[in-house]
Order: C-alpha cells, then sequence, then structure tokens
C-alpha cells in the first residue's frame, strides 16, 4: 500500500479537514475547550495581567535528537511566557503542510507536541491547518501563540537589569544549535549531541516563588545565542556585562563539534536554557536553588552586570585578556580551514 | 578536550604572558599570515596583553578575502546558469562581486549548496544527476589536498557531473612579493599553522635568508600564540632570525609529501589574481589537462569578467598589512559583518570581521 500522504484536500475545509482534525488533531490533543471546535476558544476570565506571544517553528530536520519540531513549537512558546514571569495557561497550534507530506510524520509530531502539552501542564486550546501545493512550504511549518497570567508583583524585564547584578546560565551552551548544524549538514561525530528543548516554565515559577524581588531579568538565548541575548540586555538595560569566558558551560562534545566546524558556543542556540539577572547579593542562594531543580542542575554565575558604556559586553578570556562580544551577524557560517 | 585544554590551561598560560613581556627587548613588528591566527589571537585576548614595543599587523592569508571581485562575479554568473548547483564552504556565501553576492543569486533561485568538504560536494553530484554540480575553489595549501582527492575520486568513480573552479592559491610566493614593499616594515612572521602543516615549516626558509625575518610556525590556541610571539621577539631582540616550528603536533620541516603529490597530480601553478595585490605569477592553481574534464572554467567556458572593486574599500591596502580596518571610512558605517562591502568583512577569519567582532572598543 502506498504511504499516506498530506492532499491538498486536508486543508480544504470539507470532509478530509473534518477526518484529519478527528482522527489526529483531537485524537491527540483532546481537552474541553479544543473538543468544541468553535471559531475561537473562550477562556474563563483571569483578572490581572496577561502575556501574550507568538513564534513560527520552520526547523530543518523535523526530528533531531533530543526531539522534534513539535516539541520545539510547545517548549518555545511557553518558554517565551516563562521569560516575562508568567505562568504559561494555554497555546494555539496552526499548522501549514505542504502537499505530499508523510502523514504517518504528521502524526509523529502531532504526539510529540501531545506529550509536550500535557508533561508542560499548558494545554492547546485552539488551531488550524491550511495544506499548500509541493514545493510551496518545506514539509511543515507551525505557529504557536501563547497566553499566561503574570502573578501580581511580578515584573520581569530586561530592562530591569541593574549594576551590581549577577548573571546565571541555567546550563551548558549550544546543544540545541551545534545538534541541528551537524544533522543538516550530515556530520556525525563522536558522543551524544543532542537538543536541550524543555521548558522553563516550571523553573522560572520556583525561584519566583521564592525571589520575587532578587530576579530581575529573564531571558532564553535561543537563535544568537547567549552573546546575543546578553547584548540585548545590556542594550535595554542602558548598562555593560562583564562576563568570565571561564565559566562558560559547554559541554565537551560540543566543543569538539564547534572546533571542527569554526563555531563559538558563545553564539549557538538553546531550546532550555535560561539566562537569569538577579541581585548580585542573592546569586549564591539563588544558583543553589536552580541546582535542586532538573531544568538547572548545571546552573552557574557566568559574569556580571557593571555601570558603564550602555550595551557593552565584554568577555574576560582565560590568559587574562578581554575582547568585546558582539551580537550575532546573519547565520552562523563555518569557515573553510 | 586532547589537543585542546592543554593549550588553554591558565597555569601554563599566565607565565607565558609574563615571559612574552620580558621578551620584547626591540620593537617588533610582526606579521601574522593567516586569517584563522587572526581570529585566535582576537579571541584568546592576546591582542589585549600585547607589551609595548610590539605590533601585530594582518596579512593575505584569508582565502575569501583575497579573493577578486571579478573571480566573484565569474561565480555568480555560473550559479545563475541553469541546471548548474555550485558547492561552497559556508565562508563565500555572502562574499560582495560587483552586483551581489551567492546570497543574491540563491534568493533569484540559484543553486547554491554550503557543504563542509568537496567530498560532500561530489555526493551531491551523485545525488543530483541531472546537475553539473562545480564547487568553488577558494583556498590555499590546506583546502587544496582535499580538492585533488576530491577529483581523483571522481575520476576513479567515473562521476561526470562534477568540476571544480579552482581559484586555489599558494602563500609562499606572495608573501614574498609582499616582502618587497618598503612601506611594509615588518621583522617577524608568524607562520600559518594549517598551510604549514602541508607545505612544511621549510617553506619559510626564504624569508630568512632574503629578508631577514623571524620566522615561528605556531598552532592556534592561546599557549601556542603567546610561545609564538615570544619566540619572536626573541629572535628579533637577539637579531638572529631562523624558522622555528613550536606546531610539532601538526607541522613538520618537510610536510605532508602525500598531499603534495597529490596536488601535483591534478594541479599546475598559474598567475593568479588577488584582491588587493593583483595578478601574482604562479600563485594560483589550475587543473592539468589530464583532468579537463573536472576543470569548470574548460568545460563552461567561463571567462573572467572585468570587474571594480568596491569604492573606497580598503581590503587591498588591509590585506597587505598597510592600514587596519578601523582607519577605512566603510567600516562599521556602510561595511558591516551583515551588510559587507569588501571580503575582509565577510569571512569568519578575515580581519575586518575580527576588529568588528572583538576589536573595539
Amino acid at each position: 500500500m502506498a504511504e499516506k500522504t498530506i492532499l491538498l484536500d486536508h486543508g480544504s475545509g470539507g470532509m478530509a479537514s473534518q477526518e484529519l482534525i478527528s482522527t489526529l488533531f483531537l485524537k491527540h490533543l483532546d481537552n474541553p475547550i479544543l473538543r468544541g471546535l468553535e471559531d475561537s476558544a473562550v477562556l474563563e476570565n483571569k483578572a490581572g495581567r496577561l502575556a501574550f506571544t507568538t513564534d513560527s517553528y520552520v526547523v530543518d530536520p523535523l526530528f533531531f535528537p533530543g526531539g522534534d519540531i513539535g516539541k520545539l513549537a510547545v517548549h518555545g512558546t511557553i518558554n517565551d511566557l516563562a521569560m516575562r514571569g508568567a505562568a504559561p495557561l494555554c497555546l494555539s497550534l496552526a499548522l501549514i503542510l505542504e502537499e505530499g507530506m508523510a502523514l504517518a510524520d504528521l502524526e509523529k509530531i502531532i504526539i510529540s507536541i501531545s506529550q509536550a502539552s500535557r508533561q508542560s501542564g499548558v494545554p492547546i486550546v485552539t488551531g488550524d491547518t491550511k495544506v499548500v501545493p509541493r514545493g510551496k512550504a518545506d514539509k511543515v511549518f507551525i505557529n504557536t501563540s501563547g497566553i499566561g497570567i503574570v502573578p501580581d508583583g511580578i515584573d520581569i524585564s530586561s530592562r530591569h537589569a541593574k549594576a551590581g547584578d549577577a548573571i546565571i546560565l541555567s546550563g551548558s551552551m549550544g546543544d540545541h544549535g551545534i545538534t541541528i548544524m551537524t544533522r543538516r549538514a550530515g556530520i556525525s561525530l563522536d558522543g551524544n549531541l543532542q537538543s536541550d528543548t524543555r521548558p522553563l516554565h516550571n523553573l522560572a515559577a520556583r525561584l519566583l516563588k521564592k525571589y520575587p524581588e532578587a530576579i530581575h531579568t529573564f531571558r532564553d538565548p535561543t537563535r544568537g545565542g547567549v552573546a546575543t541575548s546578553l547584548n540585548e540586555i545590556a542594550a535595554n538595560s542602558g548598562l555593560s556585562i562583564i562576563m568570565e569566558e571561564q565559566r562558560l558551560p559547554v559541554r565537551a562534545e560540543v566543543r569538539a563539534a564547534c572546533e571542527i566546524l569554526g563555531l563559538e558556543p558563545l553564539y549557538l542556540a538553546n531550546e532550555g536554557k535560561c539566562l537569569a539577572v538577579v541581585d548580585g547579593a542573592k546569586a549564591d542562594e539563588i544558583v543553589a536553588l536552580m541546582r535542586e531543580t532538573p531544568e538547572a542542575r548545571e546552573a552557574v554565575v557566568i559574569g556580571r552586570v557593571v555601570d558603564g558604556k550602555g550595551g557593552r559586553v565584554v568577555i574576560n578570556t582565560p590568559i587574562g585578556g578581554s575582547r568585546v562580544v558582539t551580537p550575532l551577524h546573519g547565520e552562523p557560517l563555518p569557515r573553510i580551514c | 578536550m586532547k589537543y585542546v585544554d592543554e593549550y588553554r590551561d591558565r597555569s601554563l598560560v599566565e607565565p607565558l604572558v609574563a615571559e612574552l613581556a620580558k621578551s620584547v627587548s626591540r620593537p617588533a613588528r610582526i606579521m601574522e599570515v593567516c586569517g584563522t591566527h587572526t581570529m585566535a589571537i582576537f579571541r584568546s585576548g592576546v591582542r589585549s596583553i600585547l607589551p609595548e614595543g610590539l605590533e601585530i599587523v594582518s596579512g593575505p592569508g584569508c582565502p575569501v578575502c583575497v579573493t577578486s571581485a571579478s573571480h566573484m562575479d565569474a561565480f555568480i554568473g555560473m550559479a545563475d546558469l541553469p541546471n548548474v548547483r555550485v558547492s561552497i564552504f559556508g565562508d563565500l556565501f555572502r562574499v560582495p562581486g560587483s552586483r551581489g553576492s551567492l546570497a543574491n543569486a540563491s534568493s533569484r533561485g540559484a543553486k547554491v549548496d554550503i557543504v563542509y568538504s568537496p567530498v560532500d560536494a561530489l555526493e551531491c553530484a551523485k545525488q543530483n544527476p541531472r546537475d553539473l554540480v562545480v564547487f568553488l575553489g577558494v583556498g590555499f595549501e590546506t583546502t587544496t589536498p582535499g580538492i585533488a582527492a576530491t577529483i581523483l575520486a571522481a575520476h576513479r568513480e567515473k562521476v561526470e557531473n562534477f568540476c571544480v573552479f579552482s581559484t586555489q592559491k599558494v602563500i609562499p610566493g606572495p608573501l614574498e612579493v609582499l616582502m618587497q614593499d618598503p612601506e611594509l616594515k615588518i621583522n617577524g612572521l608568524l607562520c600559518p599553522g594549517h598551510v604549514s602543516a602541508i607545505i612544511g615549516a621549510g617553506a619559510y626558509q626564504p624569508f630568512v635568508d632574503n629578508y631577514g625575518l623571524a620566522c615561528v610556525v605556531a598552532g592556534f590556541e592561546p599557549a601556542d600564540l603567546l610561545k609564538g610571539l615570544i619566540m619572536l621577539a626573541r629572535q628579533i631582540g637577539e637579531g638572529r632570525p631562523r624558522v622555528e616550528n613550536i606546531y610539532p603536533r601538526a607541522v613538520s620541516w618537510e610536510g605532508n609529501r602525500r598531499a603534495m603529490a597529490m596536488v601535483d597530480e591534478i594541479f599546475e601553478p598559474v598567475d593568479m589574481q588577488w584582491r588587493g595585490l593583483g595578478v601574482l605569477p604562479q600563485s594560483g592553481l589550475a587543473i592539468r589537462d589530464k583532468y579537463a574534464t573536472f576543470d569548470a572554467q574548460k568545460r563552461l567556458a567561463i571567462a573572467i569578467p572585468e570587474a571594480e572593486e568596491a569604492k573606497g574599500c580598503l581590503c587591498g591596502q588591509i590585506l597587505k598589512g598597510q592600514t587596519i580596518p578601523t582607519r577605512c571610512p566603510l567600516f562599521d558605517t556602510r561595511c558591516t559583518p551583515g551588510t559587507p562591502v569588501g571580503p575582509c568583512m565577510v569571512s569568519s577569519e578575515g580581519t575586518c570581521a575580527a576588529y568588528h567582532k572583538y576589536g573595539r572598543d
């Protein structure tokens, strides 16, 4: 029997669309709000401030060690909410499918989305599917939007970094970025390269519950890596940042791959790490608490915020020298030799 | 990580920093020939701790940077041909010719694949039998043997839809042309580690004999760089120039003979155009007639168009060590890594990219 694939009919809104919704989407993503299949989800009215975010996912390859596009789409949007201190309430899920995509691959992705959503405790409450002719998209593009509730008294922003703050990184850098790049290039290396994709909202909530005042900024260093996120924090707060290169956590296999390809872990994407800018006096306590959580067992202070030229990020190198760290310009390209 | 950590270890590196400061007894102006050295010197912070009296200028050793606008235009023209698929190393993607880059060609629908090895380009040819896959050879002695080996493999496996557009270049000859420039005033060379792994440390003896230059072949880790500079400063201080090799874990005196023999089988020396330096005799490598079916220029009858280098861009002088990026009027104004005017801003090993990324106040 021929492999079942996505047909243009699946996006027509007719019977084929209905079948896809009931046999695939509802089968795996079912919950009382989604089940209604109404034009929009109606959420219980909660008092207070809401956080609202959206992100699109176009990763190639769709499946990679440590995750897949579905997991990323759930975790990425949850993390964007968590980085503002919000408790994620629900997500939307919109798919753009390429005609001819294997139905089995789509089901694998939907199952993965279902698992990620359940494990995170954040339901998908509304969705959409479109199909475009072959060649007009690359198998599947996903958009998720998310709404979260910001607890009273919490105001987390990259503008709130203060001189004297410590910068904590929750774990090793570059795992996701290098996994995708080596897969894309068909490079196989010894060791266990895998994406670090994971949700960070429980970590953020736990930290904010205990240290609502001491935590000033969260940021998940996705595309552009830690270097770019720190540049944004420095620019938005109008302060300087000094990092210590020796403290930067990089797994040995990630470092080896970076050496071969001429890439810097500082510029590689992470999908399950956060930077926390915290009151310097509380930094050790906060690191200790982070290390108790599964998300941040290797949390470490990597630098500090200082008065000085706004937007400037400097790194002290192991030999006692220093250099400026700029944000990423364009895609990281591997070098010739 | 083996071969890396031990050369970055603080307990090893700190005494070297102190030793470097003591080694400079006479003003030393050293050229680091290789783009990877340029980047490593910034990245490790060595540039920020240079003692007084020790100056480092960057040389012509970034292959993408010395690729002429004419060659870039020829590459782009070829990528625009129907049924042609070009394979490149990532550095070349954003390099501007006189009318746009391969990135622009790609956005118009040209087939441009970024590969990590010429062998990947050969694989791509096997997987796309209807396309002619052209690998754009832009590099020095470091990458030439890999290209030669790939052509030999294509010959052996009778892959007919694969060829190479060679603008491969050699280092020693052009370096000698540079040394004849009376304005350059350098007294030492930090010799390239990767190139030397192929051609051997002995290739620099003529620079000692003919120009009295101190020469040290060094690796790329902080301890390598510091040790290299210490030995150069000492040679210059003592007035006793010679070739020293402190990268014996990769480089021998005579080089990799097997690789050189393979290169000689496939390539022959030709005059080659360098950005900023003009046409230098016998400084490039063309594919020998015996392997003409793998020569894209012959196969597609490609003429190299005349192209003007971008106005105001000082890449040429920067490549010759005559000026530094921050003195270029375009630096960080019109020319940035996102919108490069000259190639030195594009390549990760380019001097301007290094200054932009690491060297600003």
